[in-house]
């Protein structure tokens, strides 16, 4: 067989009556190298419309694969076309087979010439889409407080161990990326205040900012920013693993809630280790402040020190961990929704773990700004 | 030299005192058998006692604690990493569930091996498809995603996917599991009629007792208790004449005796 798969593929024709045609195959036909046109039997057939039967001789044909196979096809297809009718008697046996498996099963008609609906069409769809999709959010917030109620009154089921492991993965385990970004967030504050307030000598006023910017806004921010990214992520990246692997459905059946079985406990995760983790972040900023307070402005650390104590009051305090706490309700709500509406196969699973980000990172500016206005309203 | 020649053609698989072992946990020892070219070869045994992980360290997957797994005389884990590429290209592998790429069309899923192993252009590559498509009676779902299609359908798409390269041998792993009796049947069917037409070699998994005796040339009995093969042989003879009990109960589903 190796000395004849070198020869190179041949294809030749022959009149047999006056309305046959014999097409010879000769030598090696495999895909890989490189067989002859098609538009060649094209022409011959064309060249004589009395061609009423097209039959194959194959004695000389030593090797061939699926490009043999694919190349039969466009005669079949091709003699159909021109109402000629094929022998395929001359194949050899294996080909024979395949090509009445090929042929057996009747293309199946699919639609990818589809020609585009009208703008007005699709405008349509969408805000219909829109309106589904806020549906789907409201009913979700609403069985997620239901749970939470049943929470409340000490009916929901879960395992207590799931809500320890995940406390401890969306709070000790995020401490570090939270110090990190606090702390690089106080030291760009404070070097950002310190170029300008130097200017007219108050260089003691970075210590205010920083405490007042931190505690109230970035902190919280920040941390819900974080935890968006991190945990929201996981959530719904967890969650859609879950509905691929129809454990979601495994647990429904079995009559167990998964709202309370999976979203309460990542839920009451959050609302337990934001606050915490935005104090901590407070603490951090604040801490870089003072680093560039007593490095860069020559302040003395007593000095720092009072200043913040003076200027970062419980509203302040208590305004952020407010802010911290709905956060961790809206990334909860969001990773989780996103990933129980996951579609089951690997893309969707990221399409949820993105739109959960997204949707996550959404809700907390707008809440931020929704808070901005109340305070400015109360005047606090 | 002729010898030699002759030996290879007789064995065109040939696995040989081939230990499976994850870390010190034993899976099965001392295997050995062969398969022939153009044969329908069936790895059998009661769930779980390691039919697919031999599936694996046959298709290069694991590396076997111990022992050779041999392509027509050739080592594969003996055999440089370009050389284990060559040889893998000759395998055909159907997963247990299709293992279909979720966020590809099946035209994308069959034609990414073609558009890597070979230099056909991109119209030769879509008739490709299109024909191993319309082989496993799939004609005109090339654009339809695997979320789009059933449990059958998604497996006849890895067979497709599985014969892209025009592979010599074709591994299954449990082709029949989740399909109703008639679809098993006809994927069964199929596997026959890809042997009869390309003398693929054909290595099997399964515990389907109809499909073993309907298309088995050969197969090897796996037993989970001495952690080794049984037996190996032609399944009807088996059933015959085999003196071993396991084999007997197994192969008669403990019905009889």
């Amino acid at each position: 067989m190796t000395e004849t798969a070198a020869e190179q593929c041949g294809l030749s024709f022959q009149k047999q009556a006056d309305d046959t045609l014999s097409v010879f195959f000769a030598g090696s036909w495999k895909s890989n190298q490189g067989l002859p046109p098609f538009n060649k039997v094209q022409q011959e057939i064309q060249s004589n419309p009395q061609y009423k039967h097209v039959t194959f001789d194959t004695q000389e044909l030593t090797d061939w694969d699926s490009g043999f196979l694919t190349f039969l096809i466009k005669v079949f297809n091709h003699c159909s076309q021109q109402k000629i009718s094929v022998n395929d008697e001359g194949l050899p046996q294996g080909a024979k087979r395949l090509m009445a498996i090929a042929t057996a099963v009747p293309e199946k008609e699919t639609h990818t010439d589809k020609v585009p609906d009208p703008l007005l069409s699709r405008v349509g769809a969408q805000t219909i889409e829109v309106v589904h999709a806020s549906r789907e959010v409201l009913d979700f917030i609403g069985e997620a407080s239901l749970a939470f109620l049943k929470f409340l009154v000490g009916k929901a089921r879960f395992r207590r161990s799931d809500l320890g492991l995940i406390i401890q993965d969306c709070g000790a385990q995020a401490l570090p990326i939270v110090s990190l970004i606090s702390f690089l967030v106080g030291l760009i504050l404070a070097f950002v205040g310190a170029v300008q307030l130097k200017l007219f000598g108050a260089q003691i006023y970075v210590a205010d900012m920083v405490g007042i910017a931190m505690v109230r806004e970035m902190g919280a921010m920040m941390t819900g920013i974080i935890m968006a990214g991190r945990t929201g992520a996981a959530f719904a990246a967890q969650l859609g693993t879950m509905q691929v692997n129809e454990e979601i459905d495994a647990l429904t059946t079995l009559g167990i809630s998964p709202m309370e079985f999976l979203v309460l406990p990542r839920m009451l995760a959050l609302i337990v280790m934001m606050p915490l983790l935005c104090l901590y972040a407070n603490l951090m900023g604040i801490l870089a402040g003072f680093f560039v307070g007593i490095g860069m402005l020559d302040l003395a650390p007593m000095q720092y020190f009072y200043q913040t104590q003076a200027a970062v009051d419980m509203t302040n305090i208590s305004l952020g961990v407010i802010k911290s706490v709905i956060y961790g309700v809206l990334i909860a709500l969001s990773g989780c929704l996103r990933g129980m509406q996951s579609g089951r196969s690997a893309s969707a699973v990221g399409i949820a773990t993105t739109s959960a980000v997204v949707t996550a990172i959404v809700f907390i500016i707008v809440s931020d700004g929704i808070f901005a206005v109340i305070c400015n309203a109360l005047g606090i | 030299m002729i010898q030699e020649a002759a030996n290879k053609n007789e064995a065109h698989i040939a696995v040989t005192d081939l230990t499976m072992a994850y870390g010190d946990f034993v899976v099965m020892r001392d295997l050995n058998f062969t398969i022939g070219q153009g044969e329908v070869f069936i790895i059998m045994g009661g769930s779980g006692c390691g039919k697919s992980t031999l599936l694996r360290h046959m298709i290069g997957l694991i590396e076997p604690a111990r022992g050779k797994v041999l392509y027509d005389g050739e080592s594969f884990w003996d055999a440089k990493p370009e050389e284990r590429d060559r040889l893998m290209r000759r395998f055909g592998v159907l997963y247990q569930s299709g293992a279909l790429w979720s966020s590809m069309t099946l035209a994308e899923n069959v034609s990414i091996p073609i558009e890597e192993y070979t230099n056909l252009n991109s119209s030769q590559i879509r008739e490709l498809v299109a024909l191993k498509l319309s082989l496993v009676g799939l004609a005109g779902f090339e654009e339809f995603y695997p979320s789009e299609i059933s449990g059958g359908m998604r497996k006849r798409a890895g067979l497709a996917r599985a014969m892209a390269l025009d592979p010599d041998i074709l591994f299954f792993d449990e082709p029949s599991a989740g399909l109703d009796p008639v679809s098993a049947k006809r994927l069964d069917d199929l596997i026959l009629e890809l042997r009869e037409s390309l003398n693929t070699t054909v290595v099997i998994v399964t515990h389907e007792l109809a499909s073993i005796f309907a298309i088995a040339d050969n197969c090897v009995f796996l037993d989970p208790d001495t952690r080794t093969m049984l037996t190996t042989g032609n399944p009807k003879t088996l059933l015959a004449e085999s003196k071993d009990p396991k084999v007997h109960t197994f192969l008669t589903r403990g019905e009889e005796g």
